[in-house]
């Protein structure tokens, strides 16, 4: 208990706005009002069951996905060394610049009947026709753009505590596997839980990539009852089940957590691998980043090469702009208010204030435009309130939807950095008459600012490839790269998508480069 | 000090948001809500300013989000134009109660009446024909015949669809269901599904490839993705076959892009004009051939490539049963499986 109290952060304007970010999820639940029993019946005797089975199924291969290609990379990047090692630790992030839409379209667009892949095993292999339509292709393609959140947190986790433990470990007479296993994983799990709840629930939410393969899930069903059944009020019941199973999922892992603190190694040193593991390392990082990003990025070089003419149309600069824009001020917002809302619980150590952000935290997991329309829905009831147009087609309104929508992503490496801030460090330094100003600025702050920068770089990217909110939300006149995408691929003109998608993923990397080299500073 | 922290840390955030423009507001701006995308309406609204000196500013987006929006936003809504692209939103817009009627000779001269909403609600501008496409390979044309007859034996392992998760597919099916009935619509998808070869597609363009490379025979698709296909791979072994032209029978299906005035639109002269000027023959070439598309007026001619498809009959079944029977057309592919 830390009540210093010039320290406590007075946790009533972060309370308010915690219920802002969550007025969207309110509203959704709000559409209980009245239940369409047809259409409820209707669905659940033709597809519900399916479709449950599909999603459950999906979120179980994205796991073991992310986990695998998540921790692999991070361990070895952070604690081992190996050929390639320095530029594969930043090279293995860049992923997430890749929105899982454009992968799923450049995925099947690699391998469809068109392609001259399968032209190539028609003349080789007449009669036989790859389809990769299958959930396995759609597990592999969600895993590898959502691992990079398992990586990133991982890695920060093993930076802190990697090598002293697993050495402490081994000198007790452990094999490297079983040390690996039974010391260093346990010890990381708290970080790797956050990098996986937000994996699945981007996994969740997502429509775009799954539609592509026409892998059917529960957004499906949500959005069939919107849009085929015009039953929106179906549709958000619907969305709110889905919010049901992630607040038991986001619980458990908080319950899950048992209050693991990790040391701090300043000095470390890495494992040298030798020979032929040395190098199956480096291949299996490689794999990664070239399925992951290198791939599928020629892939929409060689789409786009005809097509670049479309820059000539002079507004494409201000779409670029719009997006770094956009994304720069919601990475502002999200992570100051983050970092807010998570010192006010660290200092107050309210419960209420940490449910809270759990709830501020489920819009996550909604697809996007159904919580685009709780958001635009409660915006609206203001206005009407005020009679005027005034929030409805504000910047405003649409950065709080992304603060609403990435509140998660913002708060979960955060909320790691803060779990390895141990009560009796700050109570030491009390002890040897450290100022609490002194305390904040010499402890906490380092402390917490690899997960700030962290969380800075997820949400940045995470915003400039947004789509629902913005397309619901934006002012006139805003739209973004990833609006040009929307409007190319819905009208079916891939190739021409990729030239603003291939610009998304380019200016996603320079915040990567240059806040991964802040993080390895500050480290 | 962290207190002052706090609160310098949301005065900037706070600083940083009303820093942003706000929207305009003039009076003679036209605002239009739209589904069909920038791509295909920027180069009319263009147009239509540089003639009528009217600005036009607009937002897309998918329908079902826009209407949404619409309703939100009720009386304050800034919208004066709905545009979508298929006739199933805007009957569920005039259902809703958000569309205002145009009494207006022209566009009743320029629009056919099965392509208007009865009460004048809404106005298609350009006609989207969902015919078969097949592989001339492995068909001959003879074979062909209905979309009906696709159910049939003959074709069992033959054929591919988009899913039937897109408007088209809903639409197609429910004028379906006006023309044969529940009951033989229902044996209809069940044959259909029965004779995939392969799972359905998430779009026509992929069928169609499905159907060149020989994984199947023929398919169902809107004749604009199979123009662009031909423009791109001439090579193709593909052709297009008019469905339903026997004497006894109904002539192709037709969807529609079009457009409705709104009840709250704060200019509903101004967008009862640019609807009005859109169903006008020059604004209707290139509504329709900038994605090759079938025109509504009957004076206006069609693109070269488009016409080079020859002719057909349509069916002429009201285009409200679209989005009446949408939710009944879903029910039963549902119930067939047609996933």
């Amino acid at each position: 208990m830390l009540k210093g109290g010039r320290l406590a952060i007075s946790y009533v304007p972060i309370a308010l706005v915690l219920l802002l970010v969550a007025a969207p999820v309110v509203a959704l639940l709000s559409s209980w009002g009245s239940v369409d029993v047809e259409l409820w019946s209707h669905l659940w005797r033709t597809q519900l069951p399916e479709l449950i089975t599909n999603t459950l199924l999906l979120m179980l291969g994205v796991s073991l996905g992310v986990l695998v290609f998540g921790v692999s990379t991070a361990w070895l990047t952070s604690v081992c060394d190996f050929p390639g090692r320095r530029w594969l630790s930043w090279a293995l992030v860049l992923p997430m610049a890749m929105p899982a839409y454009v992968l799923a379209f450049v995925v099947l667009g690699i391998t469809d009947f068109g392609s001259p892949l399968q032209q190539f095993i028609a003349t080789q292999f007449p009669g036989v026709h790859l389809d990769l339509r299958h959930p396995v292709a759609v597990m592999l393609v969600l895993s590898l753009v959502f691992y990079p959140y398992v990586f990133l947190l991982a890695r920060t986790a093993f930076r802190y505590q990697g090598i002293t433990s697993i050495q402490a470990a081994r000198t007790l007479g452990k094999g490297p596997w079983k040390a690996f296993f039974s010391v260093v994983l346990p010890m990381a799990r708290p970080a790797i839980a956050a990098g996986l709840a937000l994996a699945l629930m981007e996994t969740l939410a997502d429509f775009g990539a799954v539609s592509v393969f026409n892998y059917q899930t529960f957004t499906t069903a949500i959005y069939k009852s919107w849009s085929s059944f015009y039953s929106l009020s179906t549709a958000t019941q619907l969305a709110s089940l889905l919010l049901l199973l992630v607040a038991v999922l986001l619980l458990l892992e908080r319950f899950n957590r048992s209050g693991r603190f990790a040391e701090n190694s300043a000095h470390l040193q890495r494992f040298q691998l030798a020979g032929a593991v040395k190098w199956l390392a480096s291949l299996w990082c490689f794999a990664i980043f070239f399925f992951a990003f290198l791939l599928p990025l020629v892939q929409l070089v060689v789409w786009a090469w005809d097509e670049f003419a479309l820059l000539r149309d002079p507004r494409f600069v201000g779409f670029i702009v719009n997006t770094v824009k956009l994304g720069v001020m919601a990475m502002l917002v999200a992570v100051v208010f983050a970092t807010l809302s998570q010192l006010a619980n660290f200092y107050n150590r309210s419960k209420w204030l940490s449910y809270l952000q759990v709830f501020a935290s489920l819009g996550y997991a909604l697809p996007g435009s159904v919580m685009a329309v709780g958001m635009m829905i409660v915006a609206a009831q203001i206005d009407s309130l005020l009679a005027r147009h005034f929030l409805m087609g504000s910047p405003f309104v649409l950065i709080v939807a992304y603060l609403a929508r990435f509140y998660a992503v913002a708060n979960g490496p955060i909320e790691t950095a803060m779990s390895k801030i141990k009560p009796s460090l700050l109570e030491s330094a009390r002890v040897l008459g450290v100022s609490e100003g002194q305390q904040f600025r010499r402890v906490v702050l380092p402390l917490l600012s690899p997960g700030v920068y962290v969380a800075a770089l997820m949400v940045l990217v995470d915003v400039m490839k947004e789509m629902p909110a913005t397309l619901l939300l934006r002012p006139f006149g805003w739209d973004t790269l990833a609006i040009k995408i929307f409007e190319l691929t819905s009208e079916g003109e891939w190739q021409q998508a990729a030239v603003p998608a291939l610009i998304l993923v380019l200016i996603s990397i320079l915040p990567v480069i240059y806040l991964l080299n802040k993080t390895a500073k500050t480290n | 000090m962290k207190k002052m922290l706090t609160w310098l840390a949301f005065v900037a955030a706070t600083i940083s948001l009303v820093g942003c423009e706000q929207p305009t507001k003039e009076a003679d701006v036209l605002t239009v809500y739209t589904a069909r995308k920038e791509q295909l309406v920027k180069p009319l609204f263009d147009r239509f300013t540089a003639e009528t000196g009217i600005e036009v500013r607009y937002i897309t987006d998918s329908a079902g989000p826009l209407l949404a929006r619409i309703e939100a936003e009720g009386e304050n809504t800034p919208a004066d134009v709905f545009i979508t692209v298929d006739a199933g939103h805007l009957w569920h817009a005039a259902q809703s109660g958000v569309l205002a009627p145009i009494n207006s000779d022209i566009l009743s001269a320029n629009v056919p009446a099965n392509l208007r909403d009865p009460n004048n609600l809404w106005f298609g501008l350009s006609q989207r024909a969902r015919t078969m496409v097949y592989n001339t390979d492995t068909v001959s044309p003879e074979e062909l015949s209905s979309y009906e007859a696709l159910a049939g034996e003959a074709w069992n392992d033959r054929l591919c669809l988009r899913t039937s998760q897109k408007v088209y597919n809903q639409s197609l099916v429910a004028t379906m269901i006006e023309a044969d009935g529940e009951q033989v619509t229902q044996e209809v998808v069940a044959g259909w599904v029965n004779n995939l070869a392969q799972d359905p597609f998430s779009n026509d363009t992929q069928a169609m490839q499905a159907v060149a490379a020989g994984a199947c025979d023929v398919t169902i698709v809107n004749t604009y993705y199979f123009g662009r296909l031909q423009v791109s791979n001439p090579e193709l072994p593909l052709a297009l076959f008019w469905a339903n032209q026997g004497d006894d029978q109904r002539g192709i299906h037709v969807n529609i892009s079009g457009a409705g005035v709104l009840k709250y639109a704060p200019n509903p002269e101004l967008a009862q004009q640019l609807i009005e000027w859109l169903s006008q023959p020059e604004a209707q070439y290139l509504f329709a051939e900038i994605n090759q598309e079938f025109p509504v007026n009957a004076s206006v001619e069609r693109s070269a490539q488009v016409s080079s498809w020859g002719d057909f009959k349509t069916d002429q079944v009201n285009l409200s049963v679209a989005g009446e029977r949408q939710a009944q057309a879903m029910k039963l592919m549902d119930e067939a499986g047609y996933r």
